[in-house]
């Protein structure tokens, strides 16, 4: 997956996901990119990582730095992996450039006993604003590509992931979003807050029952 | 020999290689018989190896190399007949991805090869005459299991790694289902968990080509002093249009003419991709043994290792701890990037620790044997990683 490009070092998200990953825990990382969070997880978790990437130059590079990936597709390829194969199932600012967010969603689940997936928040105040007084799709840092090449084609915001969560029967066992500067946004705030000032989000969920 | 009609040939040069290799070898004795997939047993007989760089003290270093069809046991030296540096010598090497100042390389020349390994040009000690089709059908199955002997005899319990190309992939793969617990990592390139339809079509093509060769003499050409050297290049020259592609066949001769201003109106080699492909013929004659070339395409044609397992592929791998690193090349033809993925989802299918690259290149098949940067930075990456797990000295300065 072609998650957006995003600026320096190490992204709070990816700081957030190490937290939540237990150490030397099983990690599928998908939508892994150029490998830096499973780097990450392997350096500060000792996990045993591995990646699924769809560009094959940044595969090959993973590779080359001894990360375990693959060449593949999150819509396609996760239906090949058994039931709880994994400790986490990871799907970092990828969910929106899927076809079926809805089945790789179900999927994760399935083969991770927890999945984390961080996404760009479309309900961002940024977003709103620009749509609404320009009248354009909105770019920002965040969703830096024009409307016509941009990978993303199931944008949501913080609210709509919840409801997906709601219509799988996954249980969300933390949310966090971050705000424009990368700060975490208090959990006392209401999900409309989060939903203005979020600019990303970082969910960890559990499947409610088997199947 | 018949040395007359071709006065500097190399036959009688490859035939001494047959029955007394330039390399080392070992001799299971006849108590110790192969047991073969086709039901007969198979003793004595002999493995010809070539190894590199030095085993260290706990012997956790050593890769083995299959070799593919027509390869050998000198993947990094020089070929003890051609005089051409090692087959995959861009490879393996002091300071090359497998890096022989670290690891303990170990090439061993396969069971029904020519080039010391007992094949159908040995001498069946039964009869006191080269083997010929007595020599039993044997698969990829039973070459894997006459390399568990060798690494038996030079005292390797488990493998760093094991890795090959083409066939030598199969042999790959078929050791790592056999005896994953001696396979620490896995690289297989450019190969497939089975022989497609079409790969046994041209393999039909050459094995006919040779057996339609007077000189063939059913297969006992050997005991006649001749050679079907017509037959074997023609089915060289087949088989090396499927290891290249259009495109790299037209980048290199185009409809370009050899040596000529014009064209002969004849049937001699006026244009430049078939004077190439009649060299490229010839010399394969002059370093190899037809009645190998029929058993070892055979073994590849049999080759099916979903087929062992209830044809789910998945369950060939089940339980494995072996880190696998699958690479396709997407100009090959041969063995296509999509059986590479049937590979990986197999793996995945069983959880196990899978790397697969497949490697943009517009040479075909033959993309493995090639001075590929992006190769050579897979295979240092992936074994640096596997390295460091299994608590091997990381490589010294060299990159």
């Amino acid at each position: 997956m072609l998650a957006p490009a995003l600026t320096g070092a190490t992204r709070v998200d990816h700081l957030l996901i190490a937290e939540m990953v237990a150490r030397g825990s099983r990690v599928l990382d998908v939508g892994c990119g150029d490998g830096a969070l499973l780097q990450l997880l392997a350096d500060t978790k000792n996990v045993d990582g591995r990646g699924i990437e769809i560009a094959r130059e940044r595969v090959n590079a993973c590779v080359a730095r001894g990360l375990s990936v693959i060449q593949g597709d999150a819509d396609r390829d996760l239906a090949d992996y058994p039931d709880d194969a994994f400790d986490h199932a990871i799907l970092s600012l990828t969910i929106q450039a899927t076809r079926q967010p809805k089945t790789v969603l179900r999927q994760l689940l399935r083969i991770g006993r927890r999945a984390i997936v961080s996404f760009p928040n479309y309900g961002h105040w940024q977003v709103r604003a620009r749509l609404l007084f320009t009248g354009r799709m909105p770019v920002t840092e965040n969703l830096p590509d024009a409307w016509y090449v941009s990978p993303n084609a199931h944008l949501c915001t913080i609210k709509d992931f919840a409801d997906l969560c709601r219509a799988i029967d996954a249980r969300v066992e933390r949310a966090v979003a971050f705000n424009i500067r990368g700060q975490r946004l208090g959990t006392w705030l209401p999900l409309t807050v989060h939903n203005l000032m979020g600019e990303k989000a970082v969910f960890m969920l559990t499947r409610k029952r088997r199947g | 020999m018949d040395t007359a009609r071709y006065p500097d040939c190399k036959v009688d040069q490859r035939a001494l290689e047959t029955s007394r290799p330039s390399s080392p070898y070992i001799d299971v004795p006849a108590d110790q018989p192969l047991q073969l997939e086709c039901a007969q047993q198979l003793a004595p007989f002999r493995i010809a190896y070539q190894t590199y760089g030095e085993l260290n003290a706990a012997r956790t270093n050593a890769i083995l190399v299959c070799h593919a069809l027509t390869g050998d046991q000198y993947v990094a030296s020089e070929h003890p007949v051609t005089r051409k540096p090692g087959w995959w010598a861009t490879m393996v090497g002091p300071g090359k991805p497998i890096d022989t100042e670290r690891f303990f390389v170990i090439c061993p020349n396969i069971l029904g090869g020519c080039m010391g390994s007992t094949g159908p040009a040995s001498l069946n000690p039964r009869t006191g005459r080269a083997w010929g089709l007595e020599f039993p059908l044997i698969t990829i199955g039973d070459m894997v299991d006459a390399q568990v002997r060798l690494l038996d005899h030079l005292g390797i319990e488990q493998l760093f790694c094991l890795t090959g190309g083409s066939m030598g992939g199969m042999q790959v793969l078929q050791w790592a289902s056999r005896y994953p617990e001696r396979v620490f990592s896995a690289v297989p390139i450019a190969t497939a968990a089975r022989h497609s339809s079409q790969n046994i079509a041209f393999h039909e093509v050459g094995r006919q080509a040779v057996m339609a060769d007077p000189d063939w003499c059913q297969g006992r050409y050997h005991e006649f002093g001749k050679t079907p050297r017509n037959g074997l290049a023609v089915a060289r020259m087949a088989a090396h249009i499927t290891y290249l592609s259009e495109e790299a066949l037209h980048r290199k001769f185009g409809r370009s003419l050899q040596d000529l201003a014009a064209k002969s109106f004849s049937f001699n080699a006026d244009f430049q991709v078939e004077s190439y492909l009649r060299h490229q013929g010839s010399t394969f004659v002059d370093r190899f043994d037809a009645n190998s070339y029929l058993y070892i395409t055979r073994a590849m044609d049999y080759f099916d290792l979903a087929a062992e397992h209830g044809d789910v592929l998945a369950n060939a791998f089940v339980g494995t701890k072996t880190r696998f690193c699958v690479v396709s090349f997407t100009s090959d033809w041969l063995y296509p990037t999509r059986e590479s993925r049937e590979i990986v989802q197999a793996l995945n299918a069983v959880a196990a620790n899978v790397s697969f690259v497949e490697i943009e290149s517009d040479k075909g098949h033959d993309t493995f044997l090639l001075d590929e940067p992006e190769l050579f930075a897979t295979i240092r990456g992936f074994l640096n990683a596997a390295a460091t797990r299994n608590g091997l000295r990381p490589a010294a300065g060299r990159r």
